[in-house]
């Protein structure tokens, strides 16, 4: 019971300081408006946040935690990269590109760098990487840092961590990337199809993704992956093109909602009266008229769908059911490593192992949503 | 009042509809296999026994739709047939009759009621959090506190469930071990034990959700907050708390009631996973280990039940929001 009491005793004596702050506030500054009108729960906010911060501090320089070090050097670290990058779009490259980063805030700038950063690694993960992704060696369960060849260590059965981390970069990430071009071609141009001719076949694929949409899109694509795993037989890369697949089908859906929304507010619009009664085909109307005026919102909408589809795979992966073996891939560095983080007390780089893997997969859809969100609050601020 | 019992007998009719239909898809779905599967899922150690026990399980000797009329008849009397993985065993033993094994029913009950207490649990924690730092966020839009939870939130939906889990293990059960890492729950432990054990679960799907709720609720609020009686009862001299407690929260209440039914029906799919990470016995980890044992009985019953309560929910949302707002009770 002392921890509670301590927990309750420490409560209270945070709210009589911030009471205490703003009464001393009120007579150093001669009752000044700021101070005078400051609600309880103000001053209560800010002396939470001072003692979040010291309490922060004492985890970082007295007692050293590790992870919190590794933690709090990170955070500051992208931070500082995001606001060099800023900086240096700012005044490079051509003006028009400058005037964005101009009034850019630093949590975009920070998801273009992260998904610059990606795309490279990605396309050049063949000549980054020391060593092939499924390029066995001697050294089984190597320790990172103790054999100069392996600097993250290898796994149970000695392949090279390093090398499969950046590796899983190209398979996950370009997996994702295809599977969302699958799913946003066959949901766009469908409902856009769908806008435009109206009638029955509207009916039937809104009643078709009605359904489909009724079931939760995880359970879904666990469901049908049984199935596909048993069509596959012990073909792996049948199974990772069925995953594909599947999850393009159910994620379509989705993007065919989408289309089907914006595309019917086009559709209405004069210029759509004016290129039918010109005498425009279905293609002409749907490539030059259409697409061209639903850009923002389909590309907003990109952004958002691959980072459901990253982590569709991904947690299919770390459940064993996404991509197989032997292409590396980071939900199933996940799933394997996991047990290592038993031992964070131990040997913090190996327990930081399976986070390193996790902690790829969320950076990039954190950077995504950033560079998103940013852009939907610039369109919508655009409109007022 | 006669129009509001009408609209949620139209709103229960559709949901049962759409139930049905999915159970047409799922049936759908699974007799996509592939010709003799009862062979290919048992492999070529299986009994000639087991396999009959799954033919004649399936009924693949039948048309498809006394099949599926049969599936959809015993389903809803209760029988929902009995695993692969059981029959198998039990073949092995030398019994045929189905009363000596456990069926899907008997197994999936205490899981189902297990499942039920993580995602209430889980509701309890995230639901007054959600709303509260909401409206926080709301009456100090713009500030530092707002931009920080921004930040926090976003990053904590776009991450996968599984990486909020392990950070959470790390930190609270590997080095300062407050909670147990694994959630090993027996029948017969005691109310405070089997909250210790699904507290780090938990928070682990509070987290996932709590950040989309909190957005929504902050979104809503804002939205009221430049219509005209919110200026009258700032310019009446009001507070901020009072007016955005008092004046806007009971508009913003439909948007907000919509929005924590929906994440509910999200803490199903997420459950899965972190059913997995935490050995926690519930439907979800079960879900996972009949897809890769294929174990078709289990994952249709597993389906249907996820399905059905990913539509009740909905529903719940679709009624609560008509309820609480007359204009919906009129559509134009």
């Amino acid at each position: 019971m002392s921890i509670w009491l301590l927990i309750v005793l420490a409560l209270a004596g945070l709210g009589l300081l911030a009471w205490g702050l703003r009464w001393a506030g009120r007579r150093l500054t001669g009752d000044r408006p700021y101070w005078r009108d400051m609600p309880y729960g103000v001053a209560l906010g800010y002396v939470v946040a001072a003692a979040a911060v010291i309490w922060a501090a004492k985890i970082y320089f007295i007692d050293q935690t590790v992870f919190f070090r590794w933690a709090v050097n990170g955070f500051l670290g992208f931070a500082l990269a995001a606001w060099l990058f800023r900086l240096l779009g700012r005044h490079l490259g051509p003006a028009a590109l400058r005037k964005q980063f101009r009034q850019m805030p630093l949590t975009a700038s920070f998801g273009i760098l992260v998904i610059l950063g990606y795309a490279t690694m990605a396309i050049f993960a063949g000549w980054i990487a020391p060593h092939g992704q499924a390029e066995v060696f001697d050294v089984a369960n190597a320790l990172p840092g103790v054999d100069p060849r392996f600097p993250l260590g290898t796994d149970q059965i000695g392949r090279d961590l390093l090398s499969r981390l950046i590796y899983g970069a190209q398979n996950t990430v370009g997996i994702a990337f295809a599977t969302t071009c699958i799913a946003f071609f066959v949901g766009g141009s469908l409902g856009f199809l769908a806008a435009t001719l109206g009638g029955w076949l509207d009916q039937v694929l809104s009643r078709g993704v009605d359904v489909l949409m009724a079931i939760p899109a995880l359970i879904f694509a666990l469901l049908l992956m049984t199935i596909a795993s048993a069509w596959a037989g012990s073909q792996n890369w049948l199974l990772t093109l069925y995953m594909i697949l599947i999850i393009a089908l159910i994620d379509s859906t989705r993007v065919f909602r989408l289309a089907r929304a914006v595309g019917g507010n086009i559709v209405v619009m004069d210029y759509i009266e004016a290129a039918k009664l010109r005498g425009e085909g279905l293609p002409y109307l749907i490539f030059r008229e259409i697409l061209p005026n639903a850009t923002a919102p389909l590309l907003a909408e990109f952004g958002l769908r691959f980072c459901f589809v990253f982590l569709t795979i991904a947690s299919l992966s770390f459940l064993g059911v996404g991509i197989q073996p032997p292409l590396a891939d980071w939900g199933t560095m996940v799933k394997d490593l996991a047990q290592f983080i038993n031992f964070a007390a131990f040997s913090p780089l190996t327990a930081s192992l399976p986070l390193m893997a996790a902690g790829a997969i969320a950076l990039l859809t954190v950077g995504i949503n950033f560079v998103v969100d940013w852009m939907l609050q610039k369109s919508s601020g655009l409109k007022e | 009042m006669a129009s509001i019992g009408r609209i949620i007998l139209q709103r229960l009719a559709l949901g049962l509809l759409t139930l049905f239909i999915v159970s047409i898809v799922i049936f759908a779905a699974v007799n996509a296999l592939p010709g003799d599967f009862a062979q290919a899922i048992l492999g070529q150690g299986a009994t000639p026994e087991a396999i009959d026990s799954i033919r004649h399980g399936l009924g693949l000797d039948q048309p498809l739709l006394t099949r599926y009329l049969h599936w959809l008849w015993r389903i809803l009397h209760g029988d929902l047939g009995v695993s692969f993985a059981q029959a198998n065993f039990a073949s092995y033993g030398g019994s045929t009759a189905s009363a000596n094994f456990a069926t899907v029913a008997d197994q999936l009950r205490p899981r189902f009621a297990n499942t039920m207490f993580l995602a209430g649990v889980t509701s309890l924690i995230a639901v007054p959090l959600s709303v509260g730092l909401g409206i926080l966020a709301a009456l100090y839009r713009g500030t530092v506190f707002d931009r920080a939870a921004n930040i926090f939130t976003l990053t904590s939906i776009s991450s996968p469930e599984f990486f909020l889990a392990y950070i959470l293990i790390l930190f609270l059960a590997v080095l300062n071990p407050v909670l147990p890492s694994l959630s090993n729950i027996y029948e017969g432990m005691s109310f405070a034990e089997r909250l210790d054990k699904t507290l780090l679960p938990a928070l682990t799907l509070t987290l996932v959700v709590t950040a989309h709720m909190m957005r929504m609720t902050r979104a809503a609020i804002i939205n009221l907050l430049a219509s005209p009686y919110i200026e009258m009862a700032r310019l009446k001299g009001l507070s901020p708390m009072r007016v955005i407690i008092w004046h806007a929260l009971p508009n913003a209440l439909a948007p907000i009631i919509n929005v924590i039914a929906i994440n509910l029906a999200y803490l199903i799919t997420g459950v899965v996973v972190v059913e997995v990470v935490f050995v926690y016995p519930g439907i979800g980890q079960l879900f996972v280990d009949s897809v890769k044992n294929r174990d078709i009985p289990v994952v249709q019953t597993c389906c249907l039940i996820f399905a059905g309560a990913y539509i009740l929910l909905n529903l719940t949302a679709d009624i609560l929001s008509i309820l609480s707002n007359p204009r919906l009770r009129h559509p134009k």
